[in-house]
């Protein structure tokens, strides 16, 4: 069947914000739907609230907006776009929930727009947990015994009768929120509670467990002729009971017989077909009984998903495209393999190799949280690596996660016995080094795997590397020969992991392998196990024995992406090397990509010419250069994980591309960088390094209390604390020193109340152009990557904001940055403090891009590969049309325990952007992007510490004015009616009081935080926030919130609806 | 399940006829062997292709990275034993865990003689056999892998598949009764038996998959298993209500006595019905050479699981498992004979139907095992004509 010619325009969703459960794969996704869709010939609109997307690009879709994804917003968007249809598989549950309450509330009706790929009905069915039971039993298949409770008395005696442990979800949560693990009654009632609390609807399932069970996906495509094709069975390490999101899975499925594999195959066709979903991906999840076979079905997803994602990188079969198409009319075998270029679509892929996925977690920012994986899902990031064996890929995949480990090192060496066996048993995030150190101690299979329930197969695939690292004791590495080299490689083993082994650096293991001659050879990732030629440079290394890169000999620039998605390292980094590959091409420079995520754009196999999906680790990298030979690298847009190989990558002769590895040392060391900043005149908050808690108090004493206490060389505010009075800083030390491995700690005077900023720059050497200027909302103290952040400055006078350009403009001289920099100031009383530089992208990039049309990302790679500013024709700061806010969503809600407090070291995940004619208008809609209601009448409560409250009056009078009821705990209450601002005092229910909003800033006020995110109230933790709240709330009251697409945002020339028709 | 201990593996070797050599370890039976060296593209299955007596004097290769893993079960033979010449993989686990298996694979081949190597490059060699053809091979494993040259002299002497006439090697000597069905535990998810019909279909046993005779049995029908060198009137004369005529090894043009028994059937009659007859594989190509087309041998062949058929008549594709290494000329097919399936990765035909008689063939396996269960249909509608033919039958004698 051809494409369906009945349709002109359709609207893409996007997937919102990065949290955890939904991350960039759904920017991957849904840039890969709207250029299938594009050249097809439709008219694609996009909606997308995430600007630090690709999707978001304006030359992705006809028209782009990035506005909140909400029913209402995007109901005035279909409107005035004139759309015909909306498909809504490719923005994960953020855009199904979205379609359905698009469908619910009769606007698809009334505009007589189509949902594509899949109907309210399908969607509902396959959400819907009662209705999901009904549909698999009409089909025979099983699902985990269940009963709907809604009270806690229901939920007993539910699991009176399944018996315990029992799984708890809550009814309409994202992710399995609220959800867990109940192994008694005392548990059951706790999460139950918690469960029945997180509920729209105070409905919880209480559901018989498999835990233990192996687990298993299935990644269906269907067409509209009812051809349905398996892209890949994926199967989990970590058996049920570990989230799919949070377990180390293995693609294709290993340990499954045809017969079950293909029963497996049938039954996902069978689901696929009874929920409805007429054309495109979904996703199956199965669990299996080891001891049986016997089969459940535990949830369908009806659209594209992680796993989706990961099983287009991990087959080289591109399920968004095809899916996009199924959905606009082809069939599977109307589509060509693009891979192959000489076969169908219509297939399933053959892999000849094991593809292992990893996850990357970040409990070490939510001191609190016990740490416990469970059915929800927790981790931020993945990666994944490619290798012949399950072994290699393994290996391969801990070495890419970044966690200084280069294999199965030695982690949990300190745990006894006992707290090993806890480990193992009830998994934390470092269990795989848990099962590695039991067979350091000699522990059976039999006995990891009644602690882990996790497949003897794989285990026994563990302990055989274990016994390989135990039979290496004492070896030297001039002892190994060729034979025994090749063979360990071929197992997976690092360099760096061999040398910790035999006691020897990584560059003397590196120096023996090479004079042996002991190389990786680049296979290709072909979708069919070699039976067709590959014309499609997507590779990855192993020790085999036929090279089949074939580079080209044409000029070319190598970029090294930044690895697993982690807090403060996200979608940003993964957008610059994006835009630096698209640049670069167009210039006619060969771009090659080496990354581990899966998840990314830029691991989509035409992104660059060449593709080495690699772990970015130094030895890595050196032997894909080592065959690509690139003119150089570029190393400063994936963040630090590339910017660490800089070093190292530049003492092998290898080229750095832009601003020199030099130069970066010498933005980082702070004796250097004090220097120079002493040199320039401009100034640093006061600031010493003390190598022992006693120095720490000494020195604290000279600078002064507020003071922001810090180890040396951590990222992304990593135990970063503000310390007001000698106890505290005392009780901070401990932690930072433990931090610092011996590095000093820094202490900085706290520039309490001051503004921050953000700049980033454009240089080449001679001249610096501004990306822009943005100021955050949030005082400093509060991290840059978790404020919201305003482009143009809204309060800083022209004068302040010209002194920051010239401060920024000099730094990047002075450090001969060649290519993006970024400058962190913090303006108090007027004046003005660098507190760090970055030479390299910030995050800041991508919203700088969209709020002012300058591609910042891909004019830095071009200007590293050698172009002029000026040739160009980037001669000038482009000043915004339209004011545009970006706001941040936090990942509180997953972690227990944790308080929802702003501080110097980041947690959120994500961000999304506003933007409108006033500063109020952008951040009215950057709140309802990030998932913020704010209210329009009420009451608001205030809680702040007590030096604070002065602060107060301004903004709580703005409220006043706006009608609402002001309140304050008893000690703000006290402290205001002190300077004689009297307010009531709130009660203990906030109910009781109407509370519609709440401010709970400071340690104290956290029983407030807890009440407000409970009832789901808006709850600013800052004075500032509350401020740009109270604004956006006015300008709410004034009327609705019109969307603007990109073009207008950017001050383009705006073509109408109508005009659009008439041609 | 364990193997027993941690076998000194012996080097392995695979030495093409062409001179190449690919270096292993041994992980099967020692000693050579030798025969046509194929590569499979299947990721789960190998116990079934392990026995699949269409692999008769093949060494396979197996293009997944780990086969082993789960074990050799009681259930999963497509034949009595294993019936490769040899097995070269890239890595046979020394440890695989499954509820049903009752044998390690590696253990199973060393028991039952079959010439195993591992550790070997088998992407390159699957790129060498995709650009220069299958070719003949000799496997070694222990003290023979040491001496190359003898091994390439041994790989030369092999006499190679054209003109083999292999069916009769691998048949069954003896008619016999089949009455097993697929496995309870993984039936429940198949399609259900059509209703009892009292109808009895001979299998011409060509080295018949086992899968072939169960889902035959799932539908009700009561079969009869005869030898390759049945001839027309000794099928005719077990009154059948249909005939499937079998896969099986070698080339198709030199098993001459049953395509002469296959056109015979190709017009027989049963009460006043054209007789209904299913060929598969090798009993696909015999049909059409029965009725006057020619078969070639292909390049590499098709062994995979993972093949697009599409069904002309319906315009749907399905997914099939594939395993020939000849194919039936289209350009040849006779006037009676019309292409019903062709492959969406090279276009060759693999299925004809007959212009007036129930006559069904096709190239692929729609009987699975392993692999996918797409095709499974085709089972469907010989059952149905059989049916027909019974029911005629029933009312003839009434
Ligand atoms: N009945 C159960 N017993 C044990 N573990 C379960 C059960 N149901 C789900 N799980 C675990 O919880 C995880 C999340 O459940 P799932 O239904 O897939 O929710 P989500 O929508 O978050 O993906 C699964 O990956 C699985 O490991
Ligand atoms: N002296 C200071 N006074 C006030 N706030 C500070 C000070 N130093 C750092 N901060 C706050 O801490 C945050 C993180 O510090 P920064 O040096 O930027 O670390 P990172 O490398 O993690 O970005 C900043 O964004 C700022 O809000
Ligand atoms: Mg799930
Ligand atoms: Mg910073």
């Amino acid at each position: 069947m051809p494409r369906r010619t009945d349709l002109r325009s359709i609207l893409i969703l996007g997937a919102g914000p990065i949290v955890i459960g939904q991350a960039c794969e759904f920017d991957y996704s849904g840039v890969q739907a709207c250029r299938a869709l594009r050249a097809e010939g439709y008219r694609v609109v996009l909606v997308n609230s995430n600007p630090a997307t690709i999707m978001t690009d304006p030359e992705t879709a006809d028209a782009v907006y990035i506005e909140p994804i909400e029913w209402e917003t995007v109901a005035r968007i279909l409107e005035r776009e004139r759309v015909d249809a909306v498909l809504p598989t490719m923005g994960g549950q953020t855009a199904l929930n979205c379609a359905l309450e698009l469908g619910r509330r009769g606007v698809l009706d009334r505009l007589g727009v189509q949902l594509l790929g899949a109907s309210v009905d399908a969607i509902d069915k396959a959400e819907d947990r009662q209705r999901f039971a009904e549909v698999m039993a009409s089909i025979g298949l099983s699902v985990p015994e269940a009963r709907f409770c809604r009270a806690i008395a229901e939920a007993e005696a539910a699991a009176a009768e399944l018996g315990f442990p029992a799984i708890v979800r809550p009814s309409f949560t994202l992710g399995g929120t609220g959800g867990g693990i109940a192994r008694d009654l005392e548990e059951l009632r706790e999460i139950a509670g918690r469960g029945l609390a997180a509920s729209p609807i105070g409905q919880i399932l209480v559901e018989e467990s498999v835990l233990g069970w192996k687990e298993f996906e299935m990644e269906v495509i269907r067409d509209r002729a009812d051809q349905c094709v398996i892209v890949c069975a994926i199967e989990n390490l970590d058996p049920m009971g570990v989230h799919t999101g949070d377990s180390i899975t293995v693609a294709p499925a290993l340990t499954l017989s045809d017969r079950e594999l293909q029963r497996m195959r049938d039954a996902s066709f069978a689901v696929i077909r009874a929920i409805g979903v007429e054309t495109g991906g979904s996703n199956v999840q199965f669990a299996v009984d080891p001891a049986s076979g016997r089969m459940v079905v535990i949830e369908m997803n009806p659209r594209v998903s992680r796993s989706s994602a990961l099983a287009s990188k991990a087959t080289g079969f591109p399920i968004a495209k095809v899916a996009a198409r199924l959905a606009v009319g082809y069939t599977l075998d109307e589509l060509a393999n693009e891979i192959t270029g000489v076969t169908p679509a219509s297939f399933e892929p053959a892999l000849d190799y094991v593809v292992v996925k990893a996850p990357r977690f970040a409990f070490e920012k939510f001191r609190g949280d016990p740490g416990r994986l469970g059915t929800q899902m927790k981790s931020v990031g993945e990666v994944m690596a490619i290798g012949r064996t399950f072994q290699e890929a393994l290996q391969k995949a801990l070495r890419g996660l970044e966690i200084g480990a280069a294999g199965l090192g030695p982690r949990g060496a300190a745990l006894d016995d006992e707290a090993l066996a806890r480990e193992i048993e009830r998994p934390g995030p470092e269990r795989i080094f848990a099962v590695a150190e039991a067979f350091r101690r000699g522990w059976s299979i039999d006995v990891v795997h009644a602690l882990s329930r996790i497949d003897p197969f794989f285990l026994d695939q563990i302990a055989e590397l274990l016994e390989v690292e135990a039979s290496l004791a004492g070896t030297k590495v001039e002892a190994l020969d060729a034979s025994t080299l090749r063979r360990l490689k071929r197992l997976g083993f690092a360099d760096r992991r061999l040398a910790e082994l035999c006691g020897a650096r990584e560059a003397d293991v590196r120096a023996r392998r090479h004079a042996l001659g002991v190389r990786p050879v680049f296979l290709r990732v072909d979708t069919c196990a070699a039976e067709f030629v590959s014309q499609t440079p997507y590779l990855y290394s192993s020790y085999e024995e036929a090279c089949e890169a074939r580079p080209s000999a044409r000029d070319k620039v190598m970029i090294l992406g930044s690895g697993p998605n982690r807090i403060g390292q996200g979608i940003e980094f993964d957008y610059c090397c994006v835009h630096a590959a698209m640049a670069l091409r167009a210039a006619e420079v060969e771009t090659i990509m080496v990354n581990c995520n899966p998840e990314t754009v830029s691991t989509d196999y035409d992104t660059a010419d060449r593709l080495y999906f690699e772990p970015l680790t130094l030895e890595d990298v050196l032997e894909v250069i080592a065959v690509e030979r690139p003119r150089g690298v570029i190393v400063q847009l994936g963040g630090q994980t590339p910017l660490r190989l800089a070093r190292g990558l530049e003492a092998a002769g290898v080229t750095i591309l832009g601003t020199s590895p030099e130069a970066i040392d010498l933005a980082e060391d702070r004796g250097r960088f004090q220097a120079l900043l002493a040199r320039l005149g401009l100034r640093q908050p006061e600031n010493a390094a003390a190598r022992t808690p006693e120095e720490a108090e000494a020195m604290a004493s000279t600078i002064g209390y507020p003071l922001v206490v810090r180890p040396s060389y951590v990222l992304g505010g990593l135990a970063m604390e503000i310390v007001r009075t000698p106890a505290e800083l005392s009780a901070a030390l401990g932690a930072a020193f433990a931090a610092s491995e011996s590095e000093p700690v820094l202490l900085d005077r706290y520039l309490q109340g001051a503004i921050e900023v953000d700049v980033d720059a454009l240089a080449d050497g001679d001249d610096v152009v501004i990306g822009g200027v943005i100021e955050h909302v949030e005082q400093a103290g509060v991290h840059s990557g978790d404020s919201a952040s305003v482009l143009p400055p809204f309060s800083l006078s022209p004068a302040i904001q010209a002194e920051l350009r010239r401060q920024t403009a000099a730094l990047a001289r002075a450090l001969g940055v060649v290519g993006l920099c970024n400058v962190q100031f913090a303006i108090q009383g007027g004046e003005i403090f660098v507190l760090e530089v970055n030479p390299r992208a910030a995050r800041t990039v991508p919203f700088v891009a969209k709020a002012t049309g300058v591609a910042l990302a891909g004019i830095a790679a071009r200007v590293m590969a050698g172009a002029t500013l000026r040739g160009l024709g980037v001669t000038e700061e482009r000043p915004p049309a339209m004011t545009s806010v970006k706001e941040v969503v936090l990942p509180f809600r997953k972690f227990t325990g944790v308080d929802n407090l702003l501080g110097p070291e980041m947690k959120s995940t994500g961000e999304v952007m506003g933007s409108g004619e006033s500063f109020a208008e952008a951040y009215a809609k950057a709140q309802l992007g990030a998932g913020v209601r704010l209210p329009l009448e009420g009451s608001v409560a205030l809680w702040v510490p007590e030096e604070e409250a002065p602060a107060l009056v301004a903004v709580a009078d703005h409220l006043r004015l706006l009608g609402f009821r002001v309140i304050a705990s008893e000690a703000t209450a006290a402290a205001l009616r002190g300077i004689g601002y009297p307010v009531d005092v709130l009660g203990d229910r906030l109910e009781l009081d109407g509370v519609t909003m709440a401010l709970a800033a400071g340690r104290e006020a956290q029983p407030l935080r807890r009440a407000a995110l409970a009832r789901g109230v808006p709850c600013y933790t800052t004075i500032p926030g509350l401020a740009a709240g109270a604004r956006a709330i006015q300008r709410m009251r004034e009327g609705p919130l019109p969307p603007r697409s990109l073009v207008e945002v950017q001050g383009g020339v705006v073509v109408d609806a109508d005009a659009r028709a008439r041609t | 399940m364990q193997s027993p201990e941690r076998r000194p593996r012996g080097p392995g070797l695979l030495a093409l006829a062409d001179g190449s050599i690919f270096r292993g370890v041994a992980v099967g039976a020692a000693g050579r062997a030798r025969g046509e060296v194929v590569f499979n593209t299947a990721m789960t299955g190998y116990q079934e292709v392990l026995s699949d007596p269409s692999y008769h004097q093949q060494i396979v290769t197996f293009t997944a990275a780990h086969v082993g893993v789960y074990g050799l079960s009681g259930e999963d033979d497509e034949s009595r034993g294993l019936q490769v010449a040899g097995v070269v993989v890239r890595d046979l686990p020394r440890r695989g865990s499954s509820w049903r298996s009752c044998e390690p694979l590696d253990v199973g081949l060393a028991r039952r003689g079959v010439v195993a190597i591992a550790g070997v490059d088998t992407r390159r060699l699957t790129h060498w056999l995709r650009d220069r053809g299958a070719q003949a091979g000799c496997v070694a494993a222990g003290d023979e892998a040491r001496d190359e040259e003898a091994c390439v002299a041994f790989a030369r002497g092999f006499a190679g598949l054209a003109g083999a006439d292999l069916a009769v090697a691998v048949s069954r000597r003896e008619p016999s009764t089949w009455s097993a069905g697929t496995p309870r535990w993984i039936a429940d998810l198949e399609a259900a038996p059509a209703g009892a019909v009292d109808a009895r279909v001979v299998v011409v046993d060509f080295g018949v998959k086992e899968s072939i005779l169960r889902l035959l049995v799932d539908r009700g029908l009561r079969v009869t298993v005869v030898p390759a060198t049945a001839s027309a009137a000794e099928i005719l004369a077990l009154a059948p209500d249909g005939v499937v005529l079998s896969n099986g090894p070698g080339d198709p043009a030199a098993v001459t006595a049953a395509i002469d028994a296959a056109r015979a059937l190709a017009t027989a009659r049963v009460a006043g019905e054209a007789l209904p007859i299913f060929g598969i594989c090798l009993g696909h190509q015999i049909l059409c050479l029965a009725l006057g087309a020619a078969t070639v041998k292909m390049k590499f062949g098709h062994h995979g699981a993972n093949h697009p058929v599409r069904e002309l008549e319906s315009g749907r594709v399905w997914i099939t498992s594939q395993n020939h290494g000849f194919a039936v000329d289209p350009a040849t097919l006779p006037a009676s004979l019309r292409p019903s399936h062709v492959s969406l990765f090279d276009g060759s035909l693999q299925g004809v139907v007959h212009a007036e008689r129930p006559i069904r063939t096709f190239q692929g396996h729609p009987e699975a095992g392993p692999g996918p269960h797409d095709a499974a249909a085709l089972f469907d509608r010989f059952a149905a004509d059989v049916a027909r033919v019974a029911a005629a039958r029933a009312e003839g004698r009434r």
